[in-house]
């Protein structure tokens, strides 16, 4: 039996598959609880669907670039555990690193199912898994001291705290170091200041902000708000479309 | 249902909101490192501790500082029951820190209130679920799915999905903002163009961009409060 059939066997698909199936009825059970307690409190519960229902198409269009991340970690993994570390806790750009870095200390020259063996699977396996837990360790023991550190509720109203805006702010930040990244490769990315890198991430940000534009103008203007719900993924299929079509003409 | 009872229910519903989670994040946590032993166990061969010891050292303690800098800054903008799924199951900065953000605008709720509570925990569940749907079909139609996905006139497009995200994001972002985006965005593009090196290391310079910004928006919210209140 070759390695990628071993690691593709039943038991592996139900040991991957259990696992992620109790994180979905997590996150079911987390998500029922979440509505019941805003139906409590008095929430408007359109504003509850929309949030579904937007985060839901949202996720849509970084899920199949999950996939992709998934497939391409099934031709030297296997399937179930790519299934597995980029449906519980895995990034997609931490997983390809780690597994490549772990192969190398496993004695591989590269991460391969022809050089794979059981013992080095095992191993790369356990070292995806325990590199990235801490989010969830810290969790456990400083998730509660933390945020009641952060908010103390009935102290103070909302409109009086800094804490929105220093979200906002903060991930204004996140999507500025991103953009930035983007415009630094290409002015600099073969050489300093040659302006021969990589342009496409840089227009795939120009047509997704237009578009988005487009979507807002919609709706705000036209007053056609159930726009709103699918503007983030909308722009993104556009500008992943203008992707497509630069990469084909350029 | 009064303010007072409100806030009792709030209080009970917080609480075990952070039983429940501390609760699932050790049984997940138990379950993954447990996980390699058991197909272990299947396969007829355990893990080389004295590799995954050496490997750890190379490559984990990177990702152990990486995930600390992570639960920090993100773990405020995610509330308690959006924070312990966030953490679940991954995928932070491409997916839910972005789409709790999008339901927060869309509901328009402000972060550190019960509702924002709510609606980032239903965020977070909802686009969880929807990517372990996706995968699921996906892992079920692998081999129908595998040419179309990897054909190589759709790679630009699944190489492009995070920039196409941000861009979507930066304009509905900057738009109300741009006294605050302007400053971090020139200065992580001169960073980048005279050290393109730091482009692998991106996640890492979120904080200091991330810095820039909140600094900014600070003297913009002290200058307003100052105005509103002079004394």
């Amino acid at each position: 039996m070759s390695i990628l059939s071993q690691l593709n066997s039943p038991a592996m698909y139900l040991i991957c598959g259990s696992i992620i199936l109790f994180v979905a009825a997590v996150c079911v059970f987390f998500l029922i609880r979440a509505y019941r307690a805003g139906k409590a409190i008095g929430m408007d519960t359109t504003k509850m669907k929309r949030a579904i229902t937007s985060s839901a198409t949202f996720a849509l269009l970084p899920s199949v670039g999950i996939l992709l991340g998934v497939i391409a970690l099934s031709g030297s993994l296997g399937t179930p555990l790519p299934w597995l570390r980029l449906s519980v806790i895995g990034a997609l750009h931490y997983e390809t690193q780690v597994a490549e870095a772990a192969a190398e200390q496993v004695g591989l020259s590269h991460l391969s199912a022809s050089e794979m063996t059981p013992t080095a699977f095992t191993t790369i396996a356990l070292l995806m898994s325990f590199c990235i837990m801490w989010g969830m360790v810290l969790s456990v023991f400083f998730n509660k001291r933390y945020l009641n550190r952060l908010q103390s509720p009935g102290k103070k109203t909302p409109g009086q705290s800094f804490g929105d805006s220093a979200m906002t702010a903060m991930f204004i930040g996140l999507v500025c170091a991103y953009i930035g990244s983007y415009i630094g490769g290409f002015v600099s990315g073969k050489g300093l200041f040659t302006f021969s890198g990589d342009w496409t991430p840089l227009a795939v940000v120009f047509v997704a902000g237009l578009t988005m534009a487009g979507f807002i103008w919609l709706s705000e203007k036209k007053k056609a708000a159930w726009v709103e719900n699918f503007s983030i993924a909308g722009s993104m299929i556009i500008a992943m479309a203008a992707a497509v079509l630069i990469r084909s003409f350029a | 249902m009064n303010e007072s009872e409100k806030n009792l229910y709030l209080e009970k519903y917080n609480d075990r909101t952070h039983v429940w989670g501390r609760i699932v994040c050790i049984v997940v946590l138990i379950l993954l490192i447990g996980a390699p032993f058991l197909m272990g166990a299947c396969l007829g061969a355990m893990p080389d501790l004295g590799a995954f010891g050496r490997g750890f050292l190379s490559v984990g303690l990177v990702w152990m500082v990486s995930s600390v800098a992570e639960y920090l800054i993100y773990t405020p903008m995610l509330g308690a029951g959006g924070g312990y799924l966030a953490f679940i199951t991954g995928n932070l900065i491409n997916m839910k820190i972005p789409c709790a953000v999008n339901a927060r605008d869309i509901a328009g709720t402000k972060t550190g209130t019960a509702e924002n509570e709510v609606i980032s925990t239903l965020s977070i569940a909802a686009s969880s679920l929807v990517t372990i749907l996706v995968l699921a079909a996906g892992v079920v139609l692998l081999v129908p799915l595998q040419p179309i996905l990897q054909d190589p006139a759709l790679q630009p497009a699944f190489d492009n999905v995070v920039p196409a995200l941000f861009g979507a994001m930066a304009y509905k972002y900057f738009r109300h903002n741009m006294k605050i985006a302007l400053v971090p965005l020139v200065f992580m593009s001169l960073l980048f163009i005279l050290v393109p090196a730091l482009t692998s290391s991106t996640s890492f310079m979120i904080i200091p961009s991330g810095a820039i910004a909140i600094g900014i928006s600070f003297w913009f919210f002290r200058r307003k409060a100052n105005a509103a209140d002079p004394h």
